[in-house]
């Protein structure tokens, strides 16, 4: 295994140039649609030359030792680049699997007369190269994973902020569906910022919220009931015509919570409930 | 108190004119809480007082038990005619009780001991400084 492993690194390093040329041709003719000549040819050396020290330091076939690291990183790195520009996953594999066509094709002249050992090599030879190229994949696949989690963190800082409205009361403007997750978030800043500024009424305001089912005011009464326990008074606004009309059917109770149209009706009452009025200085123009 | 038990395993009642004090400063465990209901009626009528307030800052940790207990603690309080409030709730342990599916109904609250014994002093409407003695 190990003889017949390093005869393969030997027959790629002895002829590298000549496989090299004759891949890039392929590449170029297979026309890549994001990638230019130049760039897959310096891919296309980068990877020979990693490929065959990986080969040499580590002949096992398995892919996740250290000899494989650099080898990794540089596949990595492409799958990555390449998937920022929009290439797909398939492309990307491709271009390790291509290389397959000019290797095969110099393994096949080192062995003309040795049929055993040619479909040898070219058995361990595919299956290196299925590896790496499912690599590719993979790593495709990690680097959007991570654009995904990245943004729905971001979303979730995002759309939970509590507002100081006026001395001792909060306004939470909930944006988007409510969801048990978010719940937990809007609660602890809430409760947090209840801590913080001694507020004695919190105002969530519901306009951005597309539906409200029966989870959604279910979670909306629990952060009330915490704020409560917390000695805040909650008030619930935005509530447009619709959402009024689908909590009535579908038997949501919402308890003692004060509920306001809008926001300003609910400012209005909180600043009552505080000891606060307003009032208008000069008739509106 | 009952023998072998440690000095700081009693929560201490503190009478001030016609209110009472209850500070939780330890960790709750169950029969620290049933002695707590025990004696807190029981003050409650002795004193005849008119306002229970029970301060949790630093409870740190509730489970259902404790958090059911204290809901009772102020029912009764209420039921012998005393306007109770629970004060210094920290917010996990109010996240905690409002998943329990505790939401202590009923029971009044405050975010901390002053806002709570004004609370109590305007239900009862008394007016004037807030000198804890009430009379």
């Amino acid at each position: 295994m190990v003889d017949r492993q390093s005869r393969l690194a030997a027959i790629v390093r002895q002829h590298e140039s000549h496989i090299l040329a004759n891949w890039i041709d392929l590449l170029a003719k297979s026309g890549s649609r994001t990638l230019d000549r130049a760039e897959a040819e310096h891919h296309a050396r980068a990877f020979i030359r990693l490929l065959v020290e990986a080969m040499e330091a580590d002949a096992s076939g398995k892919i996740d030792g250290p000899a494989w690291a650099k080898a990794r990183d540089m596949l990595a790195g492409l799958s990555a680049s390449r998937a920022r520009q929009g290439s797909t996953p398939t492309e990307t594999a491709t271009f390790v699997f291509s290389f397959k066509e000019p290797l095969f094709a110099r393994l096949q002249q080192e062995y003309r007369s040795d049929a055993e050992a040619l479909a040898r090599e070219l058995w361990t030879a595919t299956l290196l190269l299925d590896r790496l190229g499912l690599f590719t994949t993979e790593a495709f696949q990690k680097s959007r994973e991570d654009v995904i989690a990245r943004q729905q963190r971001e979303l979730l800082e995002l759309s939970t902020p509590v507002v100081s409205l006026w001395e001792g009361i909060l306004a939470v403007p909930l944006i988007g569906t409510l969801d048990s997750e978010r719940t937990q978030v809007v609660m602890e800043n809430l409760l947090q910022r209840i801590v913080d500024t001694g507020a004695s009424i919190a105002i969530m305001d519901i306009t951005g919220v597309p539906t409200v089912d029966t989870l959604v005011a279910q979670h909306l009464l629990k952060t009330v009931g915490a704020a409560r326990l917390m000695g805040a008074e909650c008030i619930i606004s935005g509530i447009r015509p619709q959402i009024a009309q689908t909590i009535v059917h579908l038997g949501v109770d919402l308890g003692g919570v004060a509920t306001k149209a809008t926001l300003a009706d609910a400012l209005v009452l909180a600043m009552g409930r505080v000891g606060a009025t307003v009032t208008r200085t000069a008739t509106r123009a | 108190m009952l023998d072998g038990k440690p000095p700081g395993e009693r929560i201490p009642i503190l009478k001030m004119g016609e209110f009472l004090l209850v500070t939780i400063q330890v960790e709750m465990h169950d029969r620290l809480v049933m002695t707590l209901q025990d004696e807190l009626t029981y003050q409650i009528v002795q004193h005849r007082a008119r306002g229970v307030l029970i301060d949790i800052s630093a409870l740190e940790i509730v489970d259902s038990f404790i958090g059911r207990a204290l809901g009772n603690i102020a029912s009764m309080a209420r039921i012998l005619d005393a306007e109770t409030v629970v004060v210094g709730m920290r917010p996990a342990v109010a996240i905690t009780l409002v998943e329990l599916g505790l939401s202590l109904e009923g029971v009044r609250t405050a975010l901390n001991a002053e806002k709570g014994m004004a609370l109590i002093r305007r239900r009862l409407g008394r007016t004037g400084e807030l000198d804890g003695a009430g009379s």
